[in-house]
């Protein structure tokens, strides 16, 4: 009896716990999406409820009027693009770099790791000046290129580190089996390493999207129209006509429109992050 | 199939420290040929040379005549069974065994007649399209083995095998490994530290000691005619015991007592001091035991016997006996090279499982001289090989 007792009282702690931390992380993202569906003038008017409330509902109307500013669309796509191609090249780069960091020794190794570390601890601020002034002469200046190159410079680095902890994981046994078996380095890698490392690549290739998706500082200083601005950075320029009074709900829709596709990342790639991938490899 | 040829092959590592010292060995064409020895012997080191794992300090390394030192693993055309059977887990059974042929880019029906034919023979067919890590030990070693067989390679190659599976398992696999290898000639080089499966599946034994070979022999040879007190010690369960001896005017001094010496044994031992006897614990018996008249009686001795174990077709009886400090230290010395651990001097021997030899009491035990060895205790050596 006293177990179940403490059983019970354990289980109800983990059910309390757990909802006050959903609370804490879902609540501002509830209130987003609430706020999203509210029109211009309730907010505006105080409406204070969590759903609308005296006609003050605008329906879907903010997501249409959102989607259909054309600055915001070319938005979506700039961010898209500019975190795809950023993360594709920064985990392409990073999974070679960390494969010869886990295998291979060679003088500067140490060097090359504290160095990334060194890197990604760097604050972003302080390379927006001089990286402004650089793209202007070089003119990368509100192009793609423009941020790809400092998105993928701070994210190699966590993802060197990532996958490298990956590959270490990895027997060297597998390697050395294929190679026996008739393949070559480069075949071993990628028909043995990389699947085994799969897990990891998609961890790296989430951070890598995350960190370009999220970013605000390059976004708005390295560009200067929609040729190349990301979604954070458009969002700042949804002033609406009166500068004093921000359309809040318009910026709400477009807060949730840009927050769906890291969603459906996750969603869809969360099944791929599965560990324990290499159980059964070995005798184990 | 072909010949492995190995002239003085040394492998320094960056501290220049030999982990094999000038090893030279042919391997016949189809002969199974055993590295065995204790760990860090070198024994592995030798092996990943041969297939290419590891690179040749100094010597030639020749399969089937041609010069491979500096080939890669994937030109060698070898197959090896690694210890932890480094099985692919994100391919099933099926294309685990196929691996090496999908990258010879064979033809799908080519490579499908050889994988069918190589999980029939290993007895794999219902687990083809499993992945390994649902497979149980024995299965993943039959897999590993699947891969190694699948393609013509010129030899086999084993590290250990066995070590990972339980000891009932090892024995059926161990007559597996006999019976495939003999079904398919090919040459074979086989890593162990199990000396059953050392003087089982061997038509030739390496026994290796910190990178040097020791002896190479028949594992007849071996057992009978160890060339030092290394081999001797190493190879046999119970273990050969060793007596510090003398010998002269034809008679060896045991601590239990002094027996005559067959006189060509004499001839090579006589006035050279405090020597090293070995002999197998099946070269004593209990007295009681041997038919009246057969006993040599000048070759018996009173002793104590200690711990008896009876196994049912034999039993060991445990003899302590006093040894000088100079001789328990070199007793010491090799029970620790051969990786064991001797706590005291004693003398194990095997008696028949009639005698009633009890414990804790004096029995009348012969001792079969004609069968002794005699080693120079500062080299090893055995005075006596070939007697």
């Amino acid at each position: 009896m006293p177990r179940t007792l403490t059983g019970l009282k354990n289980n109800i702690g983990t059910v309390i716990g757990c909802a006050l931390i959903l609370i804490w992380c879902l609540l501002p993202v509830a209130w987003i999406i609430s706020l999203s569906f509210k029109s211009q003038e309730s907010v505006t008017n105080g409406s204070p409820g969590f759903f609308p409330s005296g006609g003050g509902g605008a329906g879907w109307s903010n997501y249409a009027d959102v989607l259909q500013d054309d600055q915001f669309r070319r938005s979506i796509i700039n961010s898209i693009g500019i975190s795809l191609i950023a993360t594709i090249l920064s985990v392409t780069l990073a999974t070679l770099a960390a494969y010869a960091i886990a295998r291979l020794e060679f003088k500067g190794k140490k060097f090359v790791l504290t160095t990334a570390l060194v890197i990604a601890m760097f604050p972003v601020v302080s390379l927006v000046g001089p990286l402004f002034d650089m793209w202007r002469t070089i003119g990368i200046y509100d192009t793609w290129l423009g941020l790809i190159i400092p998105y993928m410079s701070f994210t190699l680095p966590l993802a060197i580190w990532t996958l490298s902890a990956f590959f270490r994981e990895i027997p060297w046994e597998m390697e050395q089996a294929a190679q026996v078996d008739g393949a070559t380095s480069w075949q071993a890698f990628r028909k043995v390493i990389v699947p085994l490392a799969a897990p990891g690549v998609f961890t790296a290739a989430i951070l890598t999207f995350f960190f370009a998706w999220n970013d605000f500082v390059f976004g708005i200083s390295l560009t200067s129209t929609e040729n190349a601005r990301p979604i954070p950075a458009a969002l700042s320029f949804f002033v609406g006509a009166d500068p004093f009074n921000r359309p809040a709900s318009l910026l709400a829709a477009g807060a949730v429109v840009a927050t769906i596709p890291i969603v459906v990342l996750v969603l869809f790639f969360q099944r791929k992050i599965v560990a324990g991938l290499t159980a059964g490899a070995v005798k184990g | 199939m072909a010949t492995i040829e190995m002239k003085n092959i040394v492998k320094k590592y960056g501290d220049g420290f030999p982990a094999v010292n000038d090893v030279s060995i042919d391997v016949a064409d189809g002969e199974f040929l055993i590295l065995v020895g204790p760990s860090g012997c070198g024994k592995s080191t030798l092996l990943r040379m041969i297939v290419g794992l590891e690179d040749i300090t100094s010597g030639d390394m020749l399969i089937g005549g041609e010069r491979v030192n500096d080939l890669a693993p994937r030109d060698r055309n070898l197959s090896m069974v690694f210890q932890n059977y480094a099985l692919y887990p994100h391919l099933t059974v099926y294309e685990n065994i196929a691996f090496p042929l999908r990258l010879a880019k064979w033809s799908d029906q080519d490579i499908d007649a050889k994988v069918r034919e190589a999980s029939k023979t290993l007895d794999l067919d219902e687990h083809l399209e499993r992945k390994p890590a649902n497979l149980s030990g024995g299965q993943r070693q039959r897999v590993a083995m699947g891969r190694a067989i699948v393609r013509d390679a010129k030899a086999f190659l084993f590290d250990e095998p066995l070590s990972n599976l339980d000891a009932k398992l090892r024995g059926q696999m161990r007559t597996e490994i006999a019976r495939l290898q003999k079904k398919l000639g090919i040459t074979t080089v086989y890593v162990t530290h199990d000396q059953t499966e050392a003087m089982t599946l061997g038509d030739r034994v390496a026994v290796m000691k910190r990178g040097v070979l020791q002896q190479l022999a028949t594992p007849r040879e071996l057992y009978e005619q160890p060339v030092n007190l290394f081999v001797a010690g190493f190879i046999g369960s119970p273990p050969m015991n060793f007596l510090p001896a003398t010998v002269e005017n034809g008679q060896v001094t045991l601590p239990f007592g002094t027996f005559p010496l067959a006189a060509d044994k004499a001839a090579k031992t006589e006035g050279k001091g405090l020597l090293m006897a070995g002999i197998r614990p099946e070269h004593f018996e209990d007295v009681s035991v041997i038919e009246e008249g057969k006993l040599d009686s000048s070759r018996t001795f009173a002793a104590h016997i200690d711990v008896r174990e009876w196994l049912g077709d034999q039993q060991y009886a445990y003899v302590p006996y006093e040894a000088e400090a100079k001789v328990q230290d070199q007793l010491k010395e090799l029970a620790r090279e051969s990786d064991s651990d001797s706590l005291r001097t004693q003398l194990v021997v095997s008696l028949d499982a009639s005698s009633n030899a009890a414990e804790d009491s004096d029995t009348t035990l012969f001792i079969d001289t004609d069968q002794m060895h005699l080693f120079d205790p500062a080299t090893g050596d055995n005075l006596t090989v070939g007697l």
